[in-house]
């Protein structure tokens, strides 16, 4: 971390450049002296051939695939331009998908393989800025922004911090500054203070520090959750009624829904509000054997999805009774549960005649009980329950009473990570019997970066981070 | 000018010849320069006015670096130390710390022997009165302002007897006698330390130069009568068993001398109750003294007042030397009148009965902000004049003589037209210091401390040559031999280390025993050399029995092998925030940058920039008053300007230390 203009220009860097919210189009822009050989390693024509030398300022129809198995994985417009006639004034492609997030990210994925670098946040815009693309009257304009933004940072964050919650990062700095502080008296003055018994006094401290914490990054997880919305992903067997589920809850068509098993091939996406609550829904293909390529891709697709949700939704018809596909959801589900992820069974079509009851269903699971909800996605009713139980499972009405600290901006978060990271490697160090000098070491990280938090250490990558507040990707 | 002047010519005149003043001169002489040092007292040179040690926590470091350059003090104290002990041996190897006891009498006979011999050296009994300068003209400054800040240039000095020498650097060492006072509770007398005779027409000379003074302050204990005092109520402290060298250059038999002990006492509540009823007679609690005192080096009244919960403190009673009966009481200085500290002395165990030979007393003397100077310790303001010592700001004679040291090179750089040597952060003490001193608002004596290094594990005191012979090989002060004994050492170090990294030990049960011999755990699988010495328990030498072929190799290198191998973690960490912090260092700001054509730069920031002229965005990063966003808008206001194709801008860069006259080969990185 550091201010990156020194760093190697002439790599070449790729992000996706559009918001993440829509599932329609999305670009993955590729930029630097290497960007053509990177799209030629994943492009291919419709007739599989490879790209034969583009001119600058043309669009490519072809599709993405994967460099090392060959796998399509989408069709693709491409857009070329060569330097210095593109936004970053290097040479560009910018890749058009429209398979929803999940696809971009595979391109992104595709395209990194292939030889980019993810882009930092902001890299496009420093790149463009550096490339001379912006004029000194834009630069200057660049500036006052920088320092506004900065302005605007540090009260925001100030605002934010204010009373208990700076108060206590201040707190816990000024107990780690103690203890640097007394290391460093004993080292320099070794007739005078002693360490004996001391690595063991400060074991403690730190484990104490760290747990608090812990539990600031976990409620800021949660408050997380607040602001960005719950990544939630909706399964359940073929026309359990996962689309008509999602509807509902987006209040509008959105899914092709047919009596017909397997209708929704693919992962769809949608931000949905409930009640003061965001969800990120992915609507999922349903999860069976099929020997439809097309939908074999869907259910693969799913499957990735589940690996990053924080919320499953899963829908079982109590009209149909439990099935063998049933229990595999069920197994899968189990598997993915890990600390911080929450199920919610939603017993569904409970406008038909029930045929399962919670008792049966709860046997699903071999070491948990599950949350269940009895909704009728048709008729529109459990919504409100829905949203009672995700309040509940993610402790969100007792964040939006509690005064406790938990902070929401990703700086201040990865500044936690950090000096959570750092407390842990003093007890690492201090378990491996090392001399107190080595402690000392990585309390000074996690003083400068708890001091990051609330803008008290002098930061020596502002830029990174003030570009940053640009989007990403420009 | 006087117009019966007599003149002498010369190159380089170093004022002062304490311990910045030996090493400035003897640096500017060795490396080829006409050097002429002043002193008020020829037998004052490299006087030890304060404590008989030189080393210790991280100026122990300073010290090793000072040799590793070519400095004197090294050499001059292991030919005079009468106890040595490493600090801090059970601690990791960034916080181990040579210190030592001088004969304070043989320390500074001996340097003056080594200035009386040195060639191109003269040594002159005077007070220096005047800094002559002259007004740098239009003409040469027209079309090269980036070169020309300053506006004024040295010519020569003036002593008092008139005698002018004229010379084209000079380098002022004053260290506590410009201006000095001594005060013993009501007795003030107006004397550099330890009764010297001080300096006092140079303020005028400054004044005239637009140069600034402030008042710092500090103070040394009482030497007592050692046959006065009763040791069987003090705890002996001896030095260590095996002695090792402060230089490089010195045969670590030759230091396995004879020591002699110190002792270890305590003061009580009597004596702070004796303190606490005459602080009113105390001149800085009677606020007699206006100067700022260092905070790390407090009075007896300072520790009584402001940590009033402690009922006793540590006493040292160190020899002043071999041929004298005179003790420092190491603990215990102060300013109070002479009646009290005759009293609050006597409640110490051992001391009933003391005599004091010179009193405890506090010193007020005048020295510049250092801010004013550049990195290369020139001051800002008038080509060729330098500045080293206790003058800058500092405090300790290792602080001054590395001070000393660097302003002798890069005078006689200067002299030379080459680029004077600035140490970083990331690679010495002396760079922390230098900077600390140049860059950061010091509102008191600046004593240099581990804590201050960032990086102070790849800054050890073990490792100094390795990073710094080249620099000292570069301007002239290493010999061949010398630069390229640590090249073949910085090679056997990667090979021992590779050799290490690819020795695998099996399970095997002679392994095993021998792992059991010498009280480590045993192997499940086959591991390397290098990991079986990660272990803490394990040392270089311990493997020997599993590493039959090794090859002979000294001690130098087997140390540094074991160190890197052993913390390779830790190093790899700080070598990453060493890679940080150099892109911003590397980052020069040009000299000639108009600081009032940045745009957004707040009022506050441009007032420090303009004030201060920092050469790099680093220097720039850690002044006080710039914020990160004045930095990022520096930075991008550097970007755009280099960008500009056209406009004859051509900022002039200070590149780093490239043209060297001496080739040097890159030794790999330790």
């Amino acid at each position: 971390m550091a201010l990156t203009f020194d760093k190697d220009q002439n790599d070449t860097i790729a992000a996706i450049a559009t918001g993440m919210s829509e599932a329609g189009i999305g670009i993955v822009r590729i930029s630097g002296p290497h960007a053509a050989g990177i799209i030629r390693r994943i492009y291919r024509t419709k007739s599989g051939k490879e790209m034969t030398s583009w001119k600058p300022n043309t669009i490519h129809y072809g599709k993405i695939i994967d460099p090392e198995s060959g796998e399509t994985i989408d069709e693709v417009l491409v857009s070329w331009m060569e330097a210095p006639h593109s936004y970053t004034t290097e040479n560009t492609a910018e890749v058009n998908t429209h398979g929803g997030t999940y696809v971009i990210h595979r391109v992104l994925d595709a395209v990194l393989r292939a030889g980019a670098r993810m882009a930092e946040p902001g890299e496009f815009t420093k790149r463009a800025f550096l490339g001379g693309r912006m004029d000194l009257s834009e630069a200057g304009a660049v500036m006052d922004l920088i320092q506004s933004q900065n302005e605007f940072a540090r009260k925001v964050s100030l605002a934010q911090l204010e009373g208990s919650v700076s108060g206590k990062v201040k707190e816990l700095r000024s107990s780690i500054l103690y203890e640097i502080a007394y290391i460093e008296s004993a080292l320099d003055d070794p007739e005078n203070y002693s360490l004996d018994g001391y690595p063991e006094q400060l074991e403690k401290k730190c484990e104490s520090i760290l747990s608090e914490l812990q539990a600031v990054l976990r409620r800021s997880e949660n408050g997380k959750v607040l602001q960005e919305g719950i990544r939630t992903v909706i399964i359940g067997k073929p026309n359990a009624g996962k689309s008509s589920l999602l509807n509902r809850l987006a209040g509008e068509e959105r899914a092709i829904v047919t009596p017909v098993a397997g209708t929704t091939r693919d992962t769809l996406e949608e931000t949905v509000r409930l009640g003061d609550l965001t969800l990120c829904v992915t609507d999922t293909a349903g999860i069976r054997k099929t020997e439809d390529p097309v939908e074999k891709i869907g259910v693969e697709r799913a499957r990735k999805a589940m690996e990053t949700a924080q919320l499953f939704l899963f829908v079982l018809d109590t009209s149909a009774g439990i099935t063998q596909e049933d229990r595999q959801i069920a197994q899968m589900i189990e598997e993915e549960l890990t600390t911080g992820r929450h199920c919610i069974v939603l017993l569904n079509k409970s406008d038909l005649p029930v045929q399962v009851e919670e008792e049966e269903v709860q046997k699903l699971w071999k070491t948990r009980k599950m949350e269940c909800l009895s909704l009728s996605a048709l008729e529109n009713t459990g919504l409100d329950e829905l949203r009672s139980k995700i309040e509940e499972l993610f402790h969100l009405g007792e964040l939006a009473s509690s005064t406790e600290l938990f902070v929401t901006d990703d700086f201040q978060k990865s500044a936690l990570r950090e000096t959570i990271r750092s407390l842990e490697l003093v007890i690492q160090s201090i378990e491996n019997g090392m001399s107190e000098d080595f402690f000392s070491i990585d309390l000074r990280n996690a003083y400068a970066s708890l001091g990051r938090m609330i803008g008290e250490e002098v930061e020596d990558d502002l830029v990174e981070e003030i570009f940053s507040r640009f989007c990403l990707g420009k | 000018m006087n117009q019966n002047a007599y003149h002498i010519e010369t190159d380089i005149c170093v004022i002062g010849a304490g311990h910045a003043g030996c090493e400035a001169a003897l640096a500017a002489a060795r490396i080829g320069f006409r050097t002429v040092i002043f002193t008020m007292n020829v037998d004052s040179i490299a006087m030890m006015p304060c404590n008989p040690h030189i080393g210790g926590s991280s100026k122990g470091h300073l010290v090793r670096e000072i040799d590793a350059l070519g400095g004197e003090m090294g050499r001059n104290i292991d030919k005079t130390f009468i106890q040595s002990k490493m600090l801090n041996q059970s601690k990791g190897p960034a916080v181990h710390s040579l210190r030592t006891q001088a004969d304070k009498a043989a320390y500074s006979m001996s340097m003056r022997e080594v200035l009386e011999n040195q060639e191109n050296l003269e040594i002159r009994q005077a007070e220096v009165t005047d800094i002559l300068t002259e007004e740098i003209s239009a003409d040469e400054i027209k079309g090269k302002e980036g070169d020309f800040p300053q506006k004024r240039r040295v010519v020569g000095v003036q002593i008092h007897q008139g005698t002018i020498y004229s010379c084209r650097a000079v380098i002022i060492c004053t260290g506590t006698y410009l201006n000095a006072r001594c005060l013993v509770g009501e007795s003030i007398t107006e004397t550099g330390p330890s009764g010297m005779q001080r300096s006092t027409f140079l303020k005028d000379s400054l004044d005239r130069l637009g140069i600034g003074l402030r008042r710092f302050k500090t103070g040394t204990p009482a030497r007592m009568d050692g046959r006065s005092l009763d040791y069987s109520k003090m705890t002996i402290q001896k030095g260590d068993e095996k002695v090792i060298p402060f230089s490089y250059s010195t045969d670590p038999k030759d230091v396995q001398i004879e020591q002699v002990p110190c002792w270890l006492t305590y003061t009580n509540e009597e004596t702070h109750e004796i303190i606490r009823e005459n602080l009113d007679r105390s001149p800085i609690y009677a606020g007699i003294i206006e100067g700022t005192g260092p905070r790390y080096c407090p009075s007896i009244e300072d520790k009584v007042v402001k940590f009033s919960e402690k009922t006793r403190h540590q006493v040292f009673i160190e020899p002043e030397g071999r041929s004298t009966n005179e003790m420092y009481v190491d603990g215990m200085s102060s300013s109070m009148p002479d009646d009290v500290q005759q009293k609050m002395y006597r409640t110490v165990p051992g001391l009933e009965n003391c005599r004091i030979v010179k009193n405890a007393y506090a010193i007020e003397y005048d020295c510049i902000n250092a801010n004013d100077l550049k990195l290369s310790l020139e001051m800002k303001s008038v080509d060729g004049l330098f500045c080293a010592g206790q003058f800058n700001g500092s405090s300790g004679y290792e602080e001054a003589a590395a001070q000393g040291l660097l302003a002798g090179i890069n005078a006689s750089m200067k002299l030379k037209g080459q680029e004077p040597l600035i140490l970083k952060r990331s690679e010495s003490y002396i760079g922390v210091l230098i900077d600390d001193l140049v860059s950061k608002d010091n509102r008191e004596p600046y004593r240099m401390m581990t804590s201050r290094a960032e990086y102070r594990l790849l800054l050890r005191q073990d490792n100094a040559d390795l990073r710094l012979r080249k620099y000292g090989y570069r301007v002239g002060l290493i010999s061949q031999e010398q630069y390229d004994y640590v090249c073949w050492k910085k090679k056997e170090i990667q090979k021992e280390m590779e050799r290490l990294r690819n020795i695998k030990v099996g399970a095997a049960s002679s392994n095993q025993k021998i792992l059991r011999e010498i009280g480590t755990s045993e192997l499940k699988t086959a591991v390397t050399l290098a990991e079986l010495l990660c272990r803490p328990e394990i040392t270089y030498e311990k493997l020997k029995d599993l590493d039959p072929n090794r090859p002979k190799l000294p001690d130098a290198v087997t140390e540094q092998v074991e160190i890197n191998l052993k913390y390779e973690g830790y190093i790899q960490r700080q070598k990453k925030q060493v890679e940080e912090f150099n892109r911003l260092e590397n980052r020069a700001i040009p000299e000639n940058i108009d600081y009032d054509e940045v745009p957004s730069l707040r009022l506050e920031a441009r007032q420090k920039l303009k004030e201060l002229r920092p050469s790099s965005i680093g220097q720039a990063s850690r002044m006080s008053g710039v914020t990160p966003a004045d930095v990022a808008v520096l930075l991008i206001y550097l970007e755009k300007e280099k960008q500009k194709p056209d406009t004859g801008n051509t900022a002039k860069h200070n590149t780093d230390q490239s043209d060297d006259h001496r080739k040097i080969s890159e030794g790999e990185k330790i």
